[in-house]
């Protein structure tokens, strides 16, 4: 006799995906409904009349320089978080798996700050890159013109750059590892024996097996890097200064939640939304191409 | 009710709350605090839509026009008359209650926690150039921030691009129009209009100011704000909120010797009245008639001298009536330090009747405006922009946002 599991009854199978549905409907359909409706209208905070204005507030959006300048920070600080984390994350990855002295204390140790919640670790970075109190403060006291975050907008920027990375680094040092870690050792030790190097084996064997993991990272850190940056640019720059740091998502927060401008925040989120699509289709269109899965 | 203040100013809040729980039997209030004001307002209005609200809600200055146009709350004055309550309403301080008051100048909201702005400065310091009291006009700061520096002070003055001070509060007290019509009372079509004003003249001195070395930028990114530089004697002089004058009591360097004036004024010009900072407590729609009387019966007993008193000694904040003033004068509370000069903010509030320019400011919008405008001085001072460019910017910038907001509420009238 066949052994399968199927369900007799439709209402069986329905009923195991509903809790599932209704997840993603709270938590996705709806809210991204409501976003859009109010993207079409102007939304007055404590209710009580929207009006129906069509395209009028992505008008506004398109046409409001800032808007243009935070969509162009956003992706200087994706390309250079993904480049970063996931530079730094292989890196720590490798040498870990190569079994190197304390290697299994390292490989604790690098999975937490992960764990750190965003603004706490924004708090930390915040007073390490303090110009007056923090520990640039010895090298400001030196060359006053090096280090400035709190009127230079390129330091500032490069400051959220290397808060999150740190962050990052670690998520992605996990997924790397566990890649690496999956590469059968017979085809490494092949390799050894017939007199590859270190640096030999990483570059034709062990990249070239995980670029799947390398591919998926790009992806995720890409996407994530629009939404998670919120809460360290909210602790450490506040978007500052001057609009220097503010990202995508911190200007929705700030219009929406600060400026009470419901329809275009409503606006720009729907616009977020499209630009991540659209990235992610790019990533696989072009970038997958070239990944081999095994 | 809801509140937006927190650490010790939030368990004063708690106190109050406990106070008015035993001063009666008939009611109990639970006082939540939200976090910040920022949070009060947003999930007010969550609350409100999905009509879980509380019965008050604090609500701070920039938060009052959009609820005023709103139909989402019960106006004071109602809520006192139906519940049976004398108020004799003349007794605020008429700088507070233009602010919340509708253009007839019926109270919407009760003011609570009521600030507004002032010149600190260190008397050591000032005593070391030969000066004993406060400057009181713009060149007289200027030449004081000079003398400082020659005396060898580091950073004469801090500052923090925040406009509270530097461009409402000034604005107001030497007669400057924030924006057309009013500064936004008699309607909502008012344009802004503060790079037109002597405001533009303010900055352009503070700005040479910092080229020369006499004024510091003080944030929390550069690793001080301006109240801790000026309460650990790094910095002179301040502009901040006289909330502010018990933290740098508490946290001030020993023995040094300070004190708060007035803001100062443009040369020539008569001084007017400041405008009140801080937050006012706001009855929400949709509760029962019970509900309605306890949180009467909470008004009337914050309106207390007592409670004034009990708030301001607690607190850095001033008493938001006459009877609380003079109560507390009469108690003696100004006559020593700690509190000695705090009487100086209701001075500065009732510098002059209140005119067409300082009652306040009815503006859509005004924390994005205020944010556009902070980014303007950041940029000016960081030599991005000059001082009329970076602020032609932020008004034009500030006037798209009235526009969209005048759209949002098109049809609506200002109560």
């Amino acid at each position: 006799m066949e052994k399968r599991a199927t369900f007799s009854k439709m209402s069986v199978g329905v009923m195991f995906i509903l809790p599932q549905v209704l997840l993603v409907f709270t938590f996705f359909y709806w809210p991204t409904g409501a976003a859009l409706y109010w993207a079409f209208t102007l939304e007055r905070p404590w209710g009580g009349g929207n009006e129906w204005v069509g395209f009028d507030n992505f008008r506004q959006v398109f046409a409001d320089r800032a808007y243009w300048g935070s969509i162009f920070r956003s992706l200087i600080f994706a390309s250079a978080t993904a480049t970063l984390s996931m530079s730094i994350g292989l890196l720590l990855a490798i040498a870990c798996d190569r079994s190197l002295k304390g290697y299994q204390m390292f490989r604790t140790v690098f999975v937490w700050p992960y764990a750190v919640v965003a603004p706490a670790a924004a708090l930390a970075f915040r007073f390490i890159f303090a110009p007056e109190a923090g520990i640039f403060s010895m090298i400001v006291k030196a060359y006053p013109e090096f280090w400035n975050p709190a009127q230079n907008g390129y330091h500032a920027m490069t400051m959220i750059i290397i808060c999150y990375s740190w962050k990052y680094a670690a998520y992605c040092f996990i997924f790397f590892l566990a890649a690496l870690q999956a590469i059968p050792r017979s085809v490494i030790e092949a390799a050894a024996l017939d007199g590859a190097g270190v640096l030999r084996r990483v570059r034709d064997i062990q990249l070239p097996l995980i670029t799947p993991t390398f591919f998926f990272m790009l992806v995720i850190s890409i996407t994530d890097s629009f939404q998670d940056s919120f809460g360290i640019v909210d602790v450490m720059t506040d978007g500052g200064p001057a609009k220097a740091t503010e990202l995508l998502v911190y200007k929705i927060y700030f219009d929406g939640f600060r400026g009470l401008d419901y329809s275009g925040a409503a606006a720009q989120s729907i616009v977020l939304m499209l630009i991540m699509m659209v990235l992610t289709f790019f990533q696989f269109r072009y970038i997958e191409r070239r990944v081999h899965y095994s | 009710m809801w509140h937006g203040l927190t650490g010790d100013l939030g368990d004063a809040v708690g106190e109050v709350c406990k106070r008015f729980n035993e001063s009666q039997k008939d009611y109990e209030i639970v006082c939540t605090s939200q976090g910040s004001y920022d949070n009060a307002l947003q999930n007010a209005i969550a609350a409100y839509r999905a009509k879980k609200n509380p019965t008050i809600v604090q609500i701070f200055d920039a938060g009052t026009l959009d609820l005023l146009l709103s139909e989402a709350y019960v106006p004071a004055r109602k809520l006192m008359e139906d519940n049976g309550y004398k108020i004799n309403w003349d007794d605020y301080i008429p700088a507070i209650s233009n602010y919340y008051a509708d253009s007839k100048g019926v109270l919407n909201s009760f003011p609570f926690n009521s600030s507004t702005a002032m010149f600190y400065w260190n008397k050591d310091a000032f005593g070391k150039i030969g000066k004993t009291e406060a400057p009181k006009t713009w060149d007289e700061v200027f030449d004081s921030l000079k003398a400082l520096k020659s005396a060898g002070y580091e950073c004469p003055m801090a500052w923090n691009y925040d406009t509270w001070p530097i461009m409402e509060q000034s604005s107001a007290i030497n007669n400057l129009p924030i924006a057309t019509k009013g500064n936004g009372y008699q309607g909502l079509d008012a344009e802004f209009i503060v790079n037109k004003t002597k405001f533009v003249d303010i900055i352009k001195s503070l700005k040479k100011a910092y080229d020369d070395g006499l004024v510091k930028i003080k944030t929390p990114d550069t690793g001080a704000t301006i109240v801790q530089a000026f309460s650990n004697a790094d910095c002179q002089v301040m502009l901040s909120s006289i909330a502010d004058h018990g933290t740098v009591g508490k946290t001030q360097k020993p023995d040094m010797k300070w004190d708060v004036a007035m803001l100062p004024t443009l040369a020539g010009v008569e001084r007017k009245n400041s405008l009140v900072g801080g937050a006012s407590l706001w009855t929400l729609q949709g509760k029962t008639a019970e509900e309605y009387k306890g949180a009467a019966a909470f008004f009337n007993f914050i309106a207390k001298p007592e409670s004034a008193l009990f708030w301001s000694t607690r607190t850095g904040y001033i008493p938001v009536t006459k009877s609380g003033f003079d109560y507390m004068k009469a108690q003696g509370f100004y006559d020593k330090a700690p509190y000695k000069g705090r009487e100086l903010a209701i001075a500065s509030l009732n510098a002059s009747p209140v005119t067409e320019l300082t009652r306040g400011i009815r503006l859509g919008g005004f924390v994005q405006i205020r944010k556009e405008m902070r980014d303007a001085l950041t940029d000016i001072f960081a030599n991005k922009a000059s001082v009329e460019d970076g602020i032609n910017s932020a008004v034009e910038r500030s006037n798209a946002v009235l526009r969209k907001f005048e759209k949002t509420y098109a049809g609506k009238m200002l109560p």
